[in-house]
């Protein structure tokens, strides 16, 4: 537990790293862009002046080549399917994990006993139980987001179960002295001292949702990003195949730029 | 003597133990007190002495284990909309704005801030155009400040006070306790006042009472005799200077039990 919340705040403080490329100078701006090309630019020099060959590893030119070939409709059809399975399991899986969370740690009997299953949940790699999910409910959206629900909930829930953990009885008493009931404690005090860890655990179940939808996407069923990873490496289609993982990997930048747009507007207090 | 006291604060017997795993904490032991309408007592005693528990016993914010307190006519069995309570450090909720720290108090009853009379408290501590601030950005003699709004927008007519200015150096402290003065002279709030400053007991109150620890009870009880206003000279005369002596010597050289004195001073 504590090392999830320990990972919590790791990602917490790269947010100080991200936050350059909102809002700092032109020049810190420069210096990311510049470092970029020159990444760019010298994986592509490199890898043609040693002549590596494109099933190995492919230069960024035939990458990005590959988002304006005419493969690009297809890539796209198959990341909205994705899309789907993430923001569908994550929705369920985020939304129980949050209430599960607030709810049991106003009893910490019921937390004590409920913990280990918890813990159960995030540390078994749910990818491993697609095949059985498959068997189960068919090749589907439905075993997929159960995956991702899965995989996204007890995140979730565990970070953000530290969050509602924290009590500061004077803040309590505050509230208290003011005649504030159970529920307004909660909603006034409780809420917005858990909300840094809420969005700690709201952003890690994203990143996990993602990889999880993906991963079982690979296990079968012939839609989704995953199914065209598996598609394209085996068919040797080395730039296809990394420009799916370009995307994937915007795809978690957004996510993770979202989330701290979010911490800075709901918990920027803490900072 | 009742008709005269108005709405006085009576605290009679009260008790409260503890329990806890290693066993039961004596923090307060049959503690009398009478607080008139629009007086002003400080609490000062060794730390540990049960001061808090009874302030948190006079706010309703725990029960005692026997006795019973009383505002007016009225039993306090718990939070009380006339009494108004000012903590520590302030603490503001820093993810609320200072105007949104004042209204916390008006959203949880429901009802609407009382605007005219916000501006001006915050006019009158020196807050005025800082409602849009972040408690952060404020210095703690200013989020004390916000607080003392906090604790009077509702116009509470018992206002308690604990250790409210602990945190604040000795400067920002005498301009806190000038402000306190001048506002209670305006709005004769019955004020109790715990404090670990002694100064600031003698500064401020009409009377100070003396607590001693295990089980805490009032030890004494001292009239403090300078007229009002009182201004920060004060704190330099020859007369201030042996009382505030005078209460030190009693908290540091109290005997293990007072029974005799404890029990003069409560009906004093
Ligand atoms: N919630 C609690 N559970 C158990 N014991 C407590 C609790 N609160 C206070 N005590 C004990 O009761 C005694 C009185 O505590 P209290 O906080 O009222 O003292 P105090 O006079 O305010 O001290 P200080 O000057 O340090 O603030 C202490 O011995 C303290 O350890
Ligand atoms: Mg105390």
């Amino acid at each position: 537990m504590s090392e999830t919340s320990q990972a919590g705040a790791r990602i917490m403080g790269a947010t100080g790293i991200a936050s350059g490329l909102g809002d700092q100078g032109a020049r810190e701006t420069a210096a990311i862009v510049a470092v970029a090309l020159l990444v760019i630019g010298g994986a592509e020099l490199l890898l043609r002046l040693f002549q590596v060959p494109q099933y190995i590893l492919p230069a960024p030119s035939a990458i990005a080549g590959v988002f304006v070939s005419h493969e690009i409709p297809t890539i796209l059809q198959h990341y909205a399917y994705t899309l789907v399975e993430l923001l569908a399991g994550y929705a369920i899986g985020a939304s129980i994990g949050l209430a599960l969370a607030a709810v049991i740690t106003q009893f910490p009997f019921v937390e004590k006993v409920i913990t280990p299953y918890i813990l159960l949940l995030v540390t078994t790699p749910m990818l491993a139980l697609v095949p059985l999910l498959i068997l189960n409910f068919g090749f589907g959206f439905t075993p997929r987001i159960i995956a991702v629900a899965l995989a996204s909930g007890p995140m979730v829930m565990i970070n953000a179960a530290t969050g509602f953990r924290r009590v500061d009885t004077m803040k309590i008493a505050l509230a208290r002295s003011c005649g504030a009931s159970t529920l307004q404690i909660f909603t006034k005090i409780r809420i917005p001292m858990a909300m840094p860890m809420v969005i700690v655990g709201l952003m890690i179940g994203a990143i996990f949702g993602m990889i999880t939808a993906v991963g079982a996407e690979m296990s079968g069923g012939g839609f989704g990003l995953g199914s065209r990873l598996t598609t394209y490496s085996s068919t040797l289609r080395m730039p296809e195949f990394f420009a799916c993982i370009v995307i994937l990997a915007v795809t978690g930048i957004t996510i993770y730029a979202f989330f701290f747009w979010l911490g800075k507007r709901l918990a920027g207090w803490e900072s | 003597m009742q008709q005269t006291m108005g709405k006085a604060l009576n605290v009679r017997g009260a008790t409260k133990t503890y329990r806890t795993q290693s066993g039961e904490v004596h923090a307060l032991k049959d503690v009398d007190l009478t607080v008139r309408q629009g007086e002003f007592i400080a609490v000062v005693g060794p730390s540990g002495c049960g001061k808090t528990t009874l302030l948190w016993s006079i706010a309703g914010l725990h029960r005692l284990t026997s006795g019973a307190i009383a505002l007016g006519e009225e039993w306090i069995t718990g939070p009380h909309p006339s009494i108004g309570m000012m903590f520590q450090e302030a603490n503001l909720l820093p993810w609320r704005t200072v105007r949104k720290n004042i209204d916390l108090p008006f959203e949880i009853r429901g009802h609407r801030p009382e605007e005219a009379r916000i501006q001006t408290l915050l006019q009158r501590v020196g807050l005025d155009g800082f409602g849009d601030k972040m408690p952060r950005e404020l210095s703690g003699g200013m989020q004390q400040r916000a607080s003392i709004v906090r604790a009077l927008a509702s116009d509470p007519s018992v206002l308690l006070m604990d250790e409210p200015f602990g945190a604040l150096d000795a400067f920002t402290r005498d301009e806190m306790n000038k402000l306190v003065e001048e506002i209670w002279l305006e709005a004769r709030k019955t004020v109790i006042l715990i404090t670990h400053s002694i100064a600031e007991a003698v500064f401020l109150a009409d009377k100070v009472y003396i607590m001693s620890a295990r089980p805490g009870r009032i030890a004494r009880v001292v009239d403090i005799p300078f007229p009002r206003p009182r201004s920060l000279d004060l704190m330099e005369t020859r007369e201030f200077f042996d009382l505030v002596n005078r209460i030190k010597h009693d908290i540091q050289h109290q005997p293990a039990a007072l029974p005799a004195m404890a029990r003069s001073g409560a009906t004093s």
